[in-house]
């Protein structure tokens, strides 16, 4: 099972001190806070993509490239690429590249948006979000799948003998999961394809998250991919970790109070009874995490959110030493324990390239436009 | 005899509230009318005052918590709705709207709807026609043709009888409607198999 954290970017003021950081700071501070997570012994690193203040993720695989650079086992992903919004040709291109830099370590959660002032900033129509999600990701297949693709769509200028470069990595393009929290049409194109589903989880009571990954096991194994204990899960969780639960409690509650996705509404308790949100020791946020189990079967992924709300660095960075030293150890034993030996791991680039017997040399060369040789056919000539 | 189950939603704050009268009023002529044309009623009451805080967080999370889920199911799925709000400011309180504001918008297609108000003075009176009637034309549910308001004079007015006349032929009305239908079904499952096949959404590409 893998383990790991997702961030959404925010550039939000501490509560405690009325202080905000830079957008410069707070860039930096995803890298500190990837590099860490490495460091700890954690294997994903997830970020979200947004557009507007206060984000500063608009440019994801710029981030995942350089922490690439810095890392050496951290698995770089998504949460979520914006699939509606984006240009399947640049997703194409953008995480094909990033497999290259960073020898396969990459893979993508896509999602749809729920910024509704987005989808006009890029030509496109909220109303028309599932068709988006749908047409967009069965182009953005095809680009990583075809070399030269022809392709006529609703939303977007049509393609004639297009190839997207660079190729995938061996000729294998990066695994995909899809996120949603309310739509079974997304579960439902997840399950279609084979692909993994992840839900945020952090916002919403348990059995909403339990509704969505059944229906999602349920069609992966009418689509014929395997048995539905079989199909790719993954969880969010949000956590926040003190030696002593009161003292954690005690901590977070301005943060829980002022942020703004949860002020103003249910107090810190009766959303930590509600939803996933865990506030309290290690032992508290291993007890919950792996009760998760019991309602969305043996999955493959669990990624926490823990730099959020205006949380300085430093105390994510030692959110992290707690994740790595006291947590992850103890819920890889547990749930490796657990886990019946035909439900899969999360898939990997080694484990897609073993699944289809090899890599293989993917480079796609330019032709001559008169000719149409190209570089390979001129040398064998 | 078929049983059919009676949503009643008072929105009333004090207790006693003249609206919680009102309600409890119009659930007994509608009981009876019921019962006039054979049929049995379950009847639930929904308090929304009890639901005060579970309405307001519910707007910020985007979930009904657990208390406030079970009363929108009770509402969904009745045969027939009795709903009963306080004028505030010349229309229904912002506490029936915003419980209406948490339901789907799907959740009431259909569903007859008896529509009911009080206020300090006749002066407010038509606030069913011109704000709640609107309402429930957007939820595409069915209120039926009299709305009973009722102000601090009706329920001192003595043995007039105006009161009493018109909840009895607003209970009337809506037996009518309802005896007329099948039992209620519940709202279609979002995880049911799709009927759409994907292969379908992706013509084209």
């Amino acid at each position: 099972m893998q383990f790991g954290i997702f961030t959404v970017g925010d550039v939000t003021p501490d509560p405690t001190t009325g202080r905000t950081p830079t957008e410069a700071e707070r860039v930096k501070s995803l890298i500190a806070i990837a590099l860490k997570a490495e460091e700890v012994g954690l294997d994903v690193f997830a970020q979200g993509q947004h557009h507007n203040p206060p984000f500063v993720v608009s440019s994801p695989t710029t981030t995942l490239g350089y922490i690439a650079a810095k890392t050496e086992k951290l698995v770089l992903s998504t949460s979520t690429t914006l699939i509606t919004t984006t240009d399947p040709v640049k997703i194409a291109e953008d995480f094909a590249t990033l497999q290259h830099v960073s020898d396969g370590r990459v893979d993508l959660m896509m999602g749809r948006g729920n910024t509704g002032p987005v989808y006009p900033w890029f030509g496109k129509d909220i109303r028309d979000g599932i068709p988006l999600a749908v047409e967009n990701y069965q182009l953005l297949r095809r680009l990583w799948r075809e070399d030269v693709v022809d392709w006529t769509g609703q939303f977007r200028t049509p393609l004639q003998g297009f190839t997207s470069t660079p190729r995938p990595l061996d000729g294998v393009p990066p695994f995909v999961w899809h996120g949603s929290i309310r739509s079974p049409q997304i579960a439902e194109q997840a399950a279609y394809y084979g692909d993994g589903f992840f839900h945020n989880h952090i916002f919403w009571p348990a059995e909403h998250t339990q509704r969505m990954v059944e229906y999602y096991r349920r069609r992966f194994e009418h689509y014929g991919h395997g048995s539905a204990d079989q199909a790719i899960v993954g969880l969010g969780g949000q956590v926040f970790m003190r030696k002593n639960s009161q003292d954690a409690v005690r901590e977070f509650r301005p943060y829980f109070d002022n942020a703004p996705v949860y002020g103003g509404g249910p107090s810190l308790e009766e959303f930590t009874s509600q939803t996933p949100l865990t506030v309290g020791s290690p032992e508290q946020v291993i007890e919950r995490t792996l009760g998760f189990r019991d309602y969305v079967g043996d999955y493959q992924r669990q990624l926490f959110l823990i730099d959020h709300a205006g949380l300085p660095l430093k105390t994510v960075l030692e959110q992290l030493d707690i994740l790595g030293e006291e947590v992850v150890p103890v819920l890889r034993r547990e749930f490796a324990a657990l886990k019946p030996a035909h439900v899969p791991d999360a898939p990997t680039h080694a484990s897609l390239v073993a699944a289809a017997g090899g890599g293989r040399m993917s480079t796609v060369h330019a032709a001559d436009d008169v000719t149409g040789r190209t570089v390979e056919t001129a040398a064998q000539a | 005899m078929t049983t059919r189950t009676l949503a009643v939603v008072s929105a009333g704050l004090s207790n006693p509230s003249s609206t919680r009268l009102l309600a409890d009023r119009l659930t007994t002529a509608t009981v009876e009318a019921l019962r006039a044309r054979g049929d049995d009623t379950t009847v639930e009451v929904v308090e929304l005052r009890g639901h005060a805080r579970d309405l307001a967080d519910a707007l910020v999370t985007g979930f009904p918590n657990t208390e406030l889920q079970a009363a929108i199911d009770t509402v969904v799925g009745a045969d027939a709705v009795i709903a009963v709000t306080p004028v505030f400011s010349a229309s229904y309180s912002g506490l029936f709207k915003t419980f209406f504001d948490v339901l789907d918008k799907d959740a009431l297609i259909g569903t007859p709807v008896l529509l009911g108000a009080t206020a300090g003075t006749a002066r407010h009176s038509l606030a069913i026609e011109f704000a709640m009637r609107p309402l429930f034309a957007y939820l595409r549910a069915l209120p039926v043709p009299t709305g009973v308001f009722a102000a601090a004079e009706d329920w001192a007015g003595g043995g007039s009888g105006a009161l009493s006349g018109r909840i009895d032929r607003a209970a009337g009305e809506l037996a009518d409607v309802v005896t007329g239908r099948p039992a209620a079904t519940r709202p279609d499952d979002p995880f049911a198999d799709p009927t759409t096949s994907f292969e379908e959404l992706l013509k084209g590409n």
